[in-house]
């Protein structure tokens, strides 16, 4: 189990200038939706974005404090062209 | 891993052209991420094959470290890694995913 807020803080720890939107699913605190915007993202496959995202939840994956992430990324211009 | 482990897997993934190590199987999965991912390719109409990680901790955890992704299900197209249930989501939905599964079937 961990917070939202320490689930936005490990990616902002890896992704500075990243908008993190954290979405606890089932209200538990292991079963997240996480949203990532962020310029580090330009020129990477969907693989490599998401792999970006585990790296830093690495110790919260793991140790299955998270049980269930549902990520989505973007970069900032992919982002505009989304966002609601 | 052990090198049976992985020699396994790289079998698994060259003869089939469209493999998914899942939780459970097509007819039960055990997980909502596994079972999105059998729902899209079921609705591709495409032929695809499963492995039940449930089943193999030796492969759960050997297919985690194969293609540096901690998540299971995990889905590969003609032997590469593509991703998990949301990058097939994502695939799904922008029209790449039937694009892919389509050349590799004409291959």
């Amino acid at each position: 189990m961990i917070s939202p807020q320490q689930v936005e803080a490990m990616i902002k720890a890896k992704l500075p200038d990243a908008l993190v939107l954290v979405q606890d699913l089932t209200g538990g605190g292991d079963h997240y939706q996480v949203t990532v915007v962020s310029s580090q993202f330009a020129g990477k496959g969907l693989v490599q974005q998401h792999q970006l995202i585990y790296g830093a939840l690495q110790q919260a994956m793991s140790s299955e404090a998270i049980h269930a992430l549902a990520l989505k990324t973007y970069t900032p211009e992919a982002w505009t062209v989304t966002a609601p | 891993m052990k090198p049976e482990t992985q020699a396994k897997i790289s079998d698994l993934i060259q003869k089939n052209k469209i493999f998914v190590f899942m939780k459970g199987n097509k007819l039960m999965p055990q997980c909502g991420f596994s079972n999105n991912v059998v729902q899209i390719l079921s609705t591709l109409g495409v032929p695809f094959e499963t492995y039940d990680v449930l089943s193999d901790e030796e492969i759960r955890q050997g297919i985690k470290e194969y293609s540096q992704w901690p998540t299971i299900p995990q889905v590969y197209i003609d032997g590469e890694f593509v991703g998990g249930s949301d990058i097939l989501i994502e695939l799904y939905q922008n029209g790449k995913l039937h694009e892919m599964v389509e050349v590799a079937l004409a291959s």
